[in-house]
């Protein structure tokens, strides 16, 4: 199927990663995949703001572009900080299976 | 949409679902590494050539190591019994299938509003750097600051506990 509208496109790509990132974070057990589904879903994201700078009428302005740089470093942010803690919780609780980690009190 | 880019969209999202479903969890770090180049394609076929080489020097290059770190120290690459999807999955994929039906259904509906320019638009590194450090100068110290702090923040939750208290 091609679709006209090229903006449109790009738009449907980054549903589809988004949804399918979601879909991970929802039904994976690893934590580690839960935090991968999570960037997958940061990234259809930065797709939307690059196609949406690329597509639309002030793209000189840099809006989305400097939207997606930001979110690029704050999700690098995020990845260390949640890698971090997902290795501290194997540590106190030896697994990182999210089912068994039902516990507020370690 | 060129012919390129369909194949390169397609890659991406195969890596994405290959993340998602796969097994072995060195395996789904490889796939979301395939997929993230895959965005970097993307963005680089977007004209946005910072932002694609960004994103292969951050994902690509930092957090696909971070992910593989993490998984080794936890080993996290032993398929755990019970299977790799939590009890509640069915719930979790009806709603991302919900998620993707209401974005899709938003962008078909909006076809025609959609803004089609086809010109590329001539920014350089030079705009964006001047953008940076001029427009965004404090958006850009917070980023720098959060870096800073995430960073230090990593390393002390992930620093040895001194006595194993159990």
């Amino acid at each position: 199927m091609i679709i006209a509208s090229p903006l449109a496109a790009y738009l449907l790509v980054a549903a589809l990663l988004f949804a399918i990132g979601l879909a991970g974070a929802l039904t994976r057990r690893n934590a580690i995949l839960v935090l991968i589904g999570i960037e997958l879903m940061l990234n259809a994201a930065n797709l939307n703001f690059i196609a949406f700078w690329r597509y639309g009428p002030h793209p000189e302005a840099l809006t989305g572009m400097m939207f997606a740089i930001f979110s690029i470093a704050v999700a690098a942010a995020e990845a260390a900080v949640g890698l971090g803690l997902v290795i501290q919780i194997y540590r106190h609780a030896r697994t990182t299976d999210l089912d068994q980690m039902n516990r507020m009190k370690g | 949409m060129s012919p390129v880019s369909y194949l390169i969209a397609a890659l991406t999202v195969a890596g994405g679902l290959a993340a998602v479903l796969l097994k072995n969890t060195v395996h789904c770090a490889l796939a979301v590494s395939i997929a993230f180049a895959g965005l970097a394609l993307l963005f680089l076929g977007l004209d946005a050539q910072f932002a694609g080489f960004a994103q292969i020097l951050v994902y690509v290059g930092a957090v696909a190591i971070l992910i593989v770190f993490a998984i080794l120290l936890t080993r996290g690459s032993d398929v755990p019994q019970g299977g790799v999807f939590s009890k509640s999955w069915f719930v979790g994929l009806v709603i991302a299938a919900g998620v993707f039906a209401v974005l899709g259904w938003a962008v078909l509906a909006s076809i025609q509003a959609l803004p089609s320019t086809t010109a590329a638009p001539a920014v350089t590194v030079q705009d964006i750097g001047n953008a940076l450090l001029g427009r965004y100068v404090l958006p850009l110290e917070i980023v720098a600051l959060l870096l800073t702090a995430a960073t230090i923040g990593a390393v002390i939750v992930a620093l040895h506990e001194k006595e194993r208290t159990r």
